[in-house]
């Protein structure tokens, strides 16, 4: 399941509904990304994220769809949140079910390294020196190239 | 051919349009950048090879040497930040 949503989101609510009536779950990974109130030095009271309605949704399918093929799972739950954000909020989360630990913790991280890279999201900060785009990091590439495959 | 461009995030801003119609004489996306180059100012700057940018074309992320079609649309934005 793929939402992009301006509304909050509940990590446990949205774990019971990844597991409802599937026994055969042995495992969930999940992760949560928060909004930070500090970023490259200076503090940030807010952040605005915009996003490519129509790409975003079709390319976390395609990441979906690649930690599928990859890995042995049986559902996955991707939340992004658009729109004004203060420090504290949740932003993004990932969950994956599948039946043994290993498939669950791999495609997580596989998701996330993937989406940091290739969903389009941009993050516009708020700081006591004005508005400011975030630039991206040449690490999130780093971590993105270590899943491929030689 | 025509066809809609897209411009997003920090690019958006710069060039102080969010979209736009274009006819194009060529027929992949470095065509289309080097008519985007030759309005000058922002977009010279902005689209100048070495800068930092991505372009999408029918919502999949592509390459200088991506085919555009008639109608296509083709989205011109910074490296994603979102996560």
């Amino acid at each position: 399941m793929i939402r992009v949503q301006t509304a909050p989101f509940d990590l446990g609510a949205e774990v019971d509904a990844l597991r409802a009536g599937r026994l055969d779950v042995g495992a969930v990974a999940s992760f949560v990304g928060y909004a930070r109130d500090i970023n490259d030095g200076s503090g940030v009271t807010a952040m605005t994220l915009e996003h490519y309605p129509g790409m975003t949704e079709k390319a976390l399918a395609t990441l979906v769809d690649e930690a599928n093929a990859r890995w042995t799972l049986i559902d996955v739950t991707v939340i992004h949140r658009v729109g004004r954000l203060l420090p504290g909020d949740p932003i993004v989360l990932v969950a994956v079910a599948s039946r043994h630990r290993g498939d669950a913790f791999a495609a997580c991280e596989y998701l996330m390294d993937a989406l940091k890279t290739r969903a389009p999201f941009w993050k516009k900060e708020e700081t006591p020196d004005g508005e400011r785009w975030v630039d991206a990091r040449d690490s999130d590439e780093d971590a993105a190239a270590r899943w491929r495959t030689p | 051919m025509s066809l809609r461009v897209l411009y997003f995030a920090r690019l958006r801003e710069r060039f102080g349009v969010a979209e736009e119609s274009l006819d194009l004489d060529g027929a992949r996306v470095a065509d289309l950048l080097d008519t985007l180059r030759a309005r000058g100012g922002a977009w010279a700057e902005e689209l100048a090879p070495g800068r930092s940018f991505r372009v999408a074309v029918n919502q999949d992320l592509a390459g200088p040497d991506t085919p555009l079609g008639e109608g296509a649309e083709v989205a011109i934005f910074p490296p994603v930040t979102g996560g």
